[in-house]
């Protein structure tokens, strides 16, 4: 990468954040709809179960989901994200981006970086509410987290780019949520103990990417017994499949007139 | 010099010829515009020279570079404004021409002072901090017509740098696009489907169906008219055309309610015309030809009998919802 790509990637990584901080309602709603499903949903089947010892490390139903769920609010923002392009492209910004001389790479990894970041502030913005929940984070728990999250952002924004880079309305976004994130999150095990399934099930949570990303963030957040693999193995996943969806992404992007 | 060379340049999209064996050259400094109607080929051509669209055959040479082997280089001598807007309107004006100014590469020295000097100069330095969202339809053009200029471009692409806005509008933009002529020493191409815009060229090709149909100055296009052109209503216009065709040799047109023709010297020519009519003149008029009167003369069709289909009236509805 030369200056001027560099360049570029920070410019498009600018915009998003500007974006971002400006966007008052996305704000306010991706905080909401993870409250709901953290309190409400939480609250109410903690009641109703009683998962005995089926939770990993003796915990109640909402401290298990806490993790989950912001995997979940990653998951969204990130796709959210990604599929922005397709707006842009709607919008007439992306000509502006395509005739300028960046490379390709830059323009994918730009918005990668830049979306992740974005699906990284609001994973911060839900661990505040670690008090409420009655988890408690020290401070190298935070800096085990912080990059945890990005680096889950940055594999999930990176697949969306891909789905993305050849969408050419929004028409097809409503075939993304219920096709691609319903599904990754309903198997990731966010909401539900993924180690005494069917073997149906098991097996679609083990081709879920997103199980390994919630994995990582409940062992670090909750401790070792609450994962269903180790923390290495759930980072190498994590990691490969970022790395092999941002390089298609970067490809799917050269292809692109 | 020249800057832009098209040798022969076609593209085909599905079958269907947009744009047929193109060939034109343009010189340095000059302002070149690109004038015809709806679906002509204008945008197909301006996307080949600036990279976005591969030709399907022929070669175009830009700043010295071809288009279609030296993107990069070409893309970093050109700036271009769209047809259709392209600017990220929950942004300000400052941050847009920062967001360009960085993917343009240019250095943090001079990026703070040449965007100041952009927005004053398109009169948008005080509005800098506001969201485009909410500026008029000819505050984003400018902004655009800024921004495409932001990093000294060797040449400007203007696609219909008027579309769509009103007419004090419009002459608000071509002063800036004079203004920037002299100032940038640049190199403008154009295109509009709007006759009296393209009169601020130095030359002007006319493009039908894909293909130039004429290029030349806009003084040397109205040669092509023999002369003046005379308006006139009589009482019986079939009789009047017969009278006029068979006494000075002329082709008389006849258009809704009027009988139109051209003669060199329409001034000197008319009192001794009127004399010797036989059939009574009503009412009449001399006017200077214009392009639209070229387009006739070379189409047997007037430019703004807009051919357009339904698809283009819908762009063309939304892109004045944008605008606003
Ligand atoms: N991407 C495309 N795919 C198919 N046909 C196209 C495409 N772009 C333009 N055309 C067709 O090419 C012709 C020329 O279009 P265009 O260059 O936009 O004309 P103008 O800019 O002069 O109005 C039109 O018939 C248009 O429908
Ligand atoms: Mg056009």
């Amino acid at each position: 990468m030369n200056m001027v790509n560099l360049r570029a990637i920070y410019s498009i990584w600018l915009r998003d954040i500007i974006r971002y901080r400006r966007d008052r309602s996305r704000l306010i709603s991706s905080v909401a709809q993870p409250a709901l499903f953290l309190f409400v949903f939480g609250t109410g089947l903690s009641q109703g179960l009683a998962i005995q010892g089926g939770l990993g490390g003796g915990n109640n139903y909402i401290t298990f989901i806490y993790p989950g769920i912001i995997g979940m609010t990653i998951l969204f923002t990130s796709i959210f994200s990604a599929i922005s392009i397709v707006w842009d492209r709607e919008f007439g910004f992306f000509k502006e981006v395509m005739v300028a001389p960046i490379s390709r790479a830059a323009v994918a990894i730009g918005k990668a970086v830049g979306g992740s970041t974005v699906a990284m502030l609001q994973g911060i913005i839900i661990l505040f509410f670690a008090p409420l929940i009655g988890v408690s984070l020290s401070i190298p728990q935070l800096f085990l987290v912080l990059p945890l999250m990005f680096l889950i952002a940055f594999a999930l924004t990176s697949l969306g780019i891909v789905v993305a880079a050849r969408m050419a309305t929004m028409e097809g976004f409503q075939m993304v949520m219920n096709f691609l994130v319903m599904p990754l999150f309903l198997l990731s095990g966010a909401m539900f103990p993924i180690t005494k399934l069917p073997g149906w099930l098991k097996g679609l949570t083990i081709i879920d990417p997103l199980t390994y990303g919630v994995d990582a963030l409940r062992i670090i957040m909750l401790g070792p017994k609450a994962g269903a693999y180790s923390l290495v193995s759930d980072l190498t996943i994590v990691t490969v499949f970022g790395a092999a969806m941002i390089v298609l992404a970067v490809f799917m992007f050269k292809g692109t007139e | 010099m020249v800057i832009i060379e098209a040798n022969k340049i076609s593209k085909v999209f599905n079958g269907a010829t947009a744009v047929d064996k193109v060939e034109f050259k343009v010189d340095k400094g000059e302002i070149f515009g690109f004038l015809g109607p709806n679906g002509a080929g204008k945008t197909t051509t301006i996307n080949i020279l600036c990279t976005l669209l591969k030709p399907t055959q022929g070669v175009a040479i830009l700043n010295g570079f071809d288009v279609v082997k030296e993107p990069d280089r070409v893309r970093a001598s050109i700036g271009i404004v769209f047809q259709d807007p392209s600017l990220d309107e929950r942004l300000t004006a400052w941050e847009n021409l920062n967001f360009h100014a960085l993917i343009y590469n240019i250095s943090k020295e001079l990026r703070k002072e040449r965007i100041q000097q952009v927005l004053e100069m398109i009169e948008l330095w005080p509005r800098r901090n506001d969201i485009v969202r909410t500026f008029s339809g000819g505050m984003k053009r400018r902004l655009e017509i800024g921004r495409g200029l932001l990093h000294f471009p060797k040449v400007l692409f203007l696609d219909e740098p008027t579309l769509g806005l009103d007419p004090q509008t419009r002459n608000y933009i071509w002063d800036y696009i004079h203004q920037l002529k002299r100032r940038e020493k640049i190199t403008i191409f154009m295109t509009t489907h709007y006759m009296e815009e393209a009169e601020n060229c130095d030359r002007i090709a006319i493009i039908d169906h894909g293909k130039i149909i004429a290029l030349d100055t806009p003084a040397k296009l109205k040669n092509l008219v023999g002369g003046d052109v005379i308006t006139l209503t009589t009482n019986d216009n079939k009789a009047a055309a017969k009278e006029i065709s068979g006494r000075y040799g002329l082709e008389v047109q006849t258009e809704t309610g009027h009988l139109v023709f051209e003669i060199a010297n329409g001034e000197k020519f008319l009192p001794e015309f009127i004399g010797r009519m036989q059939e009574p003149v009503t009412s009449i008029s001399v006017r200077r030809p214009t392009l639209e009167d070229v387009f006739l003369k070379l189409t047997g069709r007037k430019i703004r009998e807009e051919s357009g289909s339904a698809m283009e009236g819908m762009r063309a509805k939304m892109r004045a919802m944008r605008r606003r």
